[in-house]
């Protein structure tokens, strides 16, 4: 089998679950006869016909409220944002409606709802967020932001099957840059499960998404120095895999954590503090965060690089960690 | 289309205005007695509303109420018990205590969607729902209300268009009670008629006598029998009056008095009541039959509430997610072949020529599920010149 972009993954992954299930159907703009902004939808329209993809007007909140109605009557919508940053168009329908339902009136609502998300490809202010965090906060929804092609497909075909509301980010600097093998037999990625990237012993990294890739260079680089940095891809924001975490910290006593979206609120104070909590004992030093700047995305590629954490950024950061 | 009801139709109506009434002067009782946990809204006045466009639904359709909708609850089949424990926030209540008022729903049998406070989210929902049950083949129609107010809402807009776009079988009921809150319809909305709105989404309208019990549900049958026959989404405006404040704190004094005097002249139940027994429809013998009926009813279902527990303190951290205490599943009621690829199954009924040239669809262009501009040609030359009427030449468009 020849090797697959993150790009591919995706189509694949939509594909098998329409394949396998037609209580599947895709919804967003432009999914349809033009395949998605990113091409990810490209020939299901063909395949599955117009009932099961559906081109919708400019509409988020009407996108993502008909897929909470469509769950309704047990089918399994694919929502898609055209970019992820159009998600907060919607975001009353997901955190007040969608989120809710099934704590409130045991409504499950087995929807996904996935997008190109991350910086990095000079898309300015409003085409590079990374939004995870609003929804992070949210109980109900369950957050994936995989790094992978391979975990791509895994996970996309899992939150199909979730019989909850699954927010799934793609991250589109690694749409095009990524090429894996994928196994010829079907499989899925379990929700709710980090993975060790790169075994070490002297520090702990936890990243995801295209920092990982990030992480993973500095890693490379910190090993020339003679640091063995662990690196963990967290895969899935929410519900965050702390076990994985906690165990790495035994081992490891330092903890870095890498990410793409803002300082202030970002899921590495959230991770600090449960180590604070669960793993005061274990720390032999603070726990340091390299992330991207409290500002929006800027354009410049000069501004967005300063905005971006890079594996410079993380190397300093790690042999810094490294001394205590 | 000139609906005649029968006689137990027109009884039916005239029980559930009453019940619905009865069971909102027992939680006003309730509230008066701290036993009401929340607020309390009163659909005074506005009960022809709720119960005749839910009577027009069959078993199968689904509903979403907002607030003042609990008597479309209640003709849909709620027990007035799962009413009364839920403004107790009892643990018997439909939601275990976790939401209140009319903020509940039964995806299994009763197919009710439940509301949230934030107005219009349940317009995109029950579009999603109405093309869930097109595709699964059931023939079903999904209805839900809005107010004056939340017409106004950004997601009203963004729900009707795309329901209409997609020719949802799906009736929105707008109650117009005249009052957002404090602010009359005047100041929210430059037109004399809500329904107009429906213009803009190119679907069909009517307006209603909104205290007129029989009018409401003859309008709303015949709106549900289209949206069901495939002719998209249909708007009816209900004009009534909300005879009480926003909720029981409010005391409405923002209201002219003459117009609470008007209203009163109009009540929807003594104006149904006094057709029925000028019809001889209804006898003094039958009217108190139904009264004591749905006072044992009411007395009964209000002592379980009241005697039932509050939710155990720890129910508050459980049922966040489903894990496998559902197994959501599509009820098929067409051939799933008809989906299955590579089959296409939604016809093309009119098209964009051209739109989607070179894919290998099953079809030539694609299917549009509303009147299309004019292809190609036409829009050209309208192009060239200035529009003089460009509504006119648009709505001239030819069918395919």
């Amino acid at each position: 089998m020849a090797p697959v972009t993150f790009l591919e993954a995706i189509k694949q992954a939509m594909f098998e679950e329409m394949e396998r299930d037609p209580a599947v159907v895709l919804l967003g703009e432009d999914v349809g006869v033009y395949g998605g902004a990113f091409k990810t939808s490209e020939g299901l329209l063909e395949r599955f016909g117009w009932e099961r993809v559906i081109d919708t007007p400019i509409s988020e909140s009407a996108i993502i409220g008909a897929a909470c109605g469509m769950s309704y009557l047990g089918l399994r919508p694919i929502a898609e944002m055209q970019f992820i940053d159009f998600i907060v168009c919607a975001f009353n329908q997901i955190t007040n409606f969608v989120a809710k339902g099934h704590y409130l009136w045991g409504a499950p609502a087995p929807m996904v709802i996935r997008g190109p998300s991350g910086g990095g490809v000079r898309g300015g202010p409003f085409h590079s967020a990374n939004p995870e965090m609003y929804f992070v906060h949210t109980p109900g929804l369950k957050i994936i932001y995989p790094s992978t092609p391979y975990d791509a497909k895994g996970l996309l075909k899992a939150a199909v099957r979730d019989n909850n509301p699954v927010l799934f980010f793609e991250h589109k600097f690694l749409y095009r840059r990524i090429k894996e093998e994928l196994p010829a037999e079907e499989y899925t990625v379990p929700i709710g499960k980090a993975v060790v990237r790169r075994p070490g012993k002297h520090l702990t990294i936890l990243s995801y998404a295209a920092m990982m890739h990030t992480s993973l260079e500095a890693a490379e680089n910190l090993a020339k120095e003679g640091i063995e940095a662990e690196v963990i891809d967290l895969r899935t924001l929410l519900p965050l895999d702390e076990e994985t975490i906690l165990q790495s910290v035994k081992k490891t006593n330092r903890v870095l954590v890498v990410h793409e979206d803002t300082k202030t609120g970002g899921i590495a104070g959230e991770i600090a503090a449960i180590l604070c909590e669960k793993a005061f004992g274990d720390l032999d030093g603070p726990v340091l965060r390299v992330t991207g700047l409290d500002t929006p995305v800027p354009y410049a590629p000069t501004l967005e690089d300063a905005f971006l954490p890079s594996a410079q950024k993380v190397f300093a950061a790690a042999r810094e960690l490294a001394r205590y | 289309m000139k609906i005649e009801l029968t006689r137990q139709q027109h009884l039916d109506l005239y029980y559930y205005m009453r019940l619905n009434r009865a069971v909102e002067d027992t939680m006003g009782k309730l509230f008066r007695q701290n036993k009401i946990v929340g607020g309390l809204y009163a659909s005074l006045g506005q009960e022809a509303i709720s119960v005749g466009t839910a009577y027009a639904l069959e078993k199968k359709d689904w509903l979403a109420p907002m607030i003042r909708n609990i008597g479309a609850l209640l003709t849909k089949g709620v027990p007035p018990r799962d009413i009364f424990t839920q403004h107790m926030a009892k643990y018997t209540s439909p939601t275990f205590g976790k939401d209140g008022t009319s903020h509940f729903g039964d995806l299994e049998n009763l197919h009710i969607v439940s509301p949230i406070s934030m107005l219009g989210d349940l317009i995109p929902v029950m579009a999603g729902v109405a093309l869930a049950g097109r595709y699964l083949g059931q023939k079903i129609v999904a209805m839900t209300w809005i107010g004056d107010g939340g017409s106004s809402t950004g997601v009203f807009h963004e729900g009707l268009n795309f329901a209409a776009s997609q020719k949802a079988p799906f009736v929105l009921i707008l109650e117009n009670n005249q009052w957002a809150y404090s602010t009359p319809v005047r100041k929210q909305v430059p037109l004399a008629d809500l329904a107009d709105r429906a213009k803009a989404y190119g679907i069909a309208s009517y307006i209603v006598d909104g205290n007129d019990v029989a009018a409401v549900y003859s309008t709303a049958k015949e709106a549900v029998e289209r949206a069901r026959a495939g002719e998209g989404p249909i708007l009816i405006e209900a004009k009534t009056m909300r005879m009480r404040g926003h909720a029981q704190h409010d005391p409405a004094e923002y209201v002219p008095p003459e117009m609470f005097e008007y209203w009163k002249k109009r009540d929807p139940i003594a104006r149904h009541e006094k057709f029925l027994l000028d019809e001889k429809l209804l006898d003094a013998k039958g009217k108190a039959e139904i009264e004591k009926k749905i006072e044992t009813l009411l007395e009964k279902d209000r002592e379980f509430a009241e005697n039932s527990p509050l939710p155990p303190p720890e129910l508050a951290a459980e049922g966040v997610y489903c894990e496998g205490c559902h197994a959501p599943k599509p009820k098929w009621e067409r051939p799933i072949a008809e989906v299955t690829p590579p089959r296409c199954s939604v016809e093309a009924v009119w098209q964009v020529e051209g739109f989607g040239r070179g894919k290998d669809v099953g079809l030539a262009t694609t299917p549009l599920h509303f009147e299309a501009a004019p292809a190609a040609k036409p829009a050209k030359a309208a192009a060239k010149r200035p529009a003089r009427k460009p509504a006119k030449a648009a709505a001239k468009g030819k069918r395919r």
